[in-house]
């Protein structure tokens, strides 16, 4: 198969699961019988006493053109299409009136990214290279004590990783301050250092689980690799155990993981968001957390489809990457 | 008893670890759950903050609720949720793979589009979503069915490339030349297998439901009145159970959630590598 094609079909995957997804966003609100409208009226009136009915209709017009709640059902989808997914224009926050959704994210996702992909990235290369060293000497004592760490860690979630460091680390021992605190409108070397002082706990917890899957499984493949016919011919062929470890072992499992780094990003992304949330970290946990308080239903929609568009498209660079790595099943 | 003695030798040291841990749990979840006590839900029970004594073996919360029934009520919710969830995934996840790998055509690739979107989808926005949407007055039926909607997409992934595989197998088209109907060879010759490999994932659907549950109590985004692990753990941290060093509170839900947690995980694993054993690898 030529390049295009396959290049095509995955881009056509990519959209087709954006697609999905967003569409599915799209009507489950609308199939529950709570109306962002009316619990914000609700709310209103709660707050400043009892409103006019005049007032009261004029205020639910108001709202559901902001909600994008006006017209019929297929005008509203095509509407939110349009706006939402193709100019990520989600209307204005509710909790910071008049704030486009857009814009509020449009800051915040940075810290987002820069935390999980950096994250990410080093465990997926740390625990590779553990992992391909467990497995090559699989009986070995210190490849069992780290496999057996790693398996303790592994399965615990994300929050909960997150929430015993805190609680070791800002309670108990009064390292870290309680509350990430980032220096937004300092000078570049101290909103830096600050950044980086206030990132330190919440990589470290995704760091711990990431790495600790990936030790996991590299272990068993290259333990798997390690007992094929090619790799015992080329001991026999007397090469170095370095170069069987890099060309022979590694570069026959290193595959899977590529996929397989393409099929956690989106579980990455649940994680870090509950790290966020633990730690204060300024990022789209934090603010999703916000606007689940505030009842901002804009502000829901639109971080849950930037990161639907965002994770899709890290799986699909990471899909596109695979070929030119693997020689054997180019383009297919 | 002589099958579990053989099943006992044969086992490998996760899988034993791992039945232990589990079954301490579903004992304490499903037996010690039913040893009569006053409901651990309501308030001013008992006195304030108490510490760990014969009468409250993990002491009593600020609220006057007792800890260790609270923890054994936790337990209870958070495993029924976790096995309802996965459950429905596994049925709906066979019923889809199978239907999926047998029929074939344009129906097979429809149904694979699909599962293929629900397999990289984020699932943790969107259950934030639907459940910021119930606000807290969700049912627990309601929860689980929700958290199902991500646990059937991976198991029917699986079980689609199983049944292909299968399908092209002798012993099929003996069946089919022997006129056996495509449902009856599908429940007959192909569910046996499918459902070894389902147990596996049965338990790691329970793993995840019960972890997405916690993270979504956490969030404060659990049905307000489930008393489940992840409530327990929110609920200690709203009242400031760690700044006021109560960690018998704030602890005892996060140590049993890792111990369970691990124990489970090592008995997938274990049985994974007990089954390839036993396939003679």
């Amino acid at each position: 198969m030529k390049f295009k094609t396959f290049f095509l079909q995955r881009v056509l995957a990519w959209a087709l699961t954006i697609w999905i997804g967003v569409t599915f966003i799209f009507f489950i609100p609308r199939m529950f019988p709570s109306s962002p409208v009316e619990s914000m009226i609700a709310q209103m009136t709660s707050r400043m006493g009892n409103l006019q009915p005049e007032q009261v209709q004029a205020l639910q017009k108001q709202l559901s053109i902001q909600f994008g709640l006006e017209g019929s059902l297929w005008e509203q989808y095509v509407s939110f299409l349009w706006n939402g997914l193709l100019h990520f224009d989600f209307g204005p926050s509710l909790m910071s009136y008049p704030e486009p959704v857009g814009n509020i994210i449009g800051t915040y996702l940075p810290y987002t990214l820069f935390l999980s992909l950096f994250s990410t990235l080093v465990a997926w290369l740390l625990g590779n290279f553990i992992g391909l060293l467990a497995g090559f000497r699989k009986n070995a004592r210190s490849s069992k004590i780290l496999e057996g760490i790693a398996i303790c860690i592994y399965p615990i979630p994300y929050f909960l990783v997150a929430l015993v460091l805190q609680i070791l680390f800002c309670f108990v021992w009064r390292v870290f301050p309680l509350q990430a605190n980032i220096k937004l409108s300092a000078d570049f070397a101290t909103w830096f250092g600050s950044l980086v002082w206030a990132s330190i706990l919440p990589a470290i917890s995704l760091l711990l689980l990431g790495t600790g899957w990936w030790i996991i499984s590299m272990k068993s493949l290259a333990g798997t690799t390690a007992e094929e016919d090619f790799v015992m011919f080329a001991r026999y062929r007397g090469l170095s155990e370095a170069t069987i470890g890099r060309s022979y072992v590694l570069r026959n499992s290193i595959l899977t993981q590529i996929t397989a780094l393409a099929m956690s990003l989106g579980g990455v992304f649940g994680g870090s968001i509950m790290t966020e949330i633990i730690f204060g970290y300024p990022g789209v946990g934090t603010l999703i957390q916000n606007a689940i308080l505030q009842a901002d239903y804009n502000m829901i929609l639109g971080t849950i489809t930037i990161s639907i568009v965002a994770i899709s498209t890290a799986t699909l660079i990471v899909d596109l990457v695979y070929p030119f790595i693997d020689p054997r099943i180019r383009y297919s | 008893m002589a099958a579990f003695k053989k099943f006992w030798k044969n086992a490998n040291f996760r899988l034993k670890f791992g039945l232990i841990v589990t079954i301490f749990f579903f004992i304490l979840g499903f037996i010690v759950y039913y040893i009569p006590h006053i409901n651990p839900f309501t308030f001013s029970t008992y006195d304030k903050g108490l510490g760990a004594s014969g009468a409250h073996p993990l002491g009593t919360t600020s609220q006057g609720q007792d800890v260790f029934w609270l923890l054994i009520e936790a337990i209870h919710n958070s495993l029924a949720i976790g096995l309802i969830v996965a459950a429905i995934g596994t049925v709906v996840g066979v019923f889809v793979g199978l239907l999926s790998g047998f029929a074939g055509g344009a129906l097979d690739r429809t149904l694979m589009i699909i599962t293929d979107t629900f397999v990289v989808i984020p699932s943790l926005p969107i259950l934030i979503l639907m459940t910021s949407l119930m606000k807290g007055n969700a049912t627990v039926i309601l929860m689980a069915l929700t958290l199902a909607m991500f646990a059937w997409a991976w198991p029917s992934r699986q079980i689609r490339s199983m049944s292909l595989t299968i399908k092209e197998r002798d012993f099929i088209h003996t069946a089919r030349f022997s006129g056996e109907g495509t449902v009856q060879i599908v429940v007959t010759e192909i569910l046996p297998y499918a459902l070894t490999w389902s147990l596996s994932n049965f338990m790691n659907a329970t793993l995840s439901a019960i972890g997405s549950e916690s993270s979504l109590a956490v969030l404060g985004l659990s049905p307000g009145n489930l008393v489940s692990l992840g409530n327990m753990i929110n609920w200690a941290r709203q009242y400031n159970a760690i700044f006021n060093k109560q960690w018998l509170w704030i602890g005892s839900p996060i140590v049993a959630t890792v111990i369970l947690f691990i124990g489970l995980f090592m008995l997938i694993t274990g049985y994974n590598d007990y089954l390839s054993m036993k396939r003679g690898r």
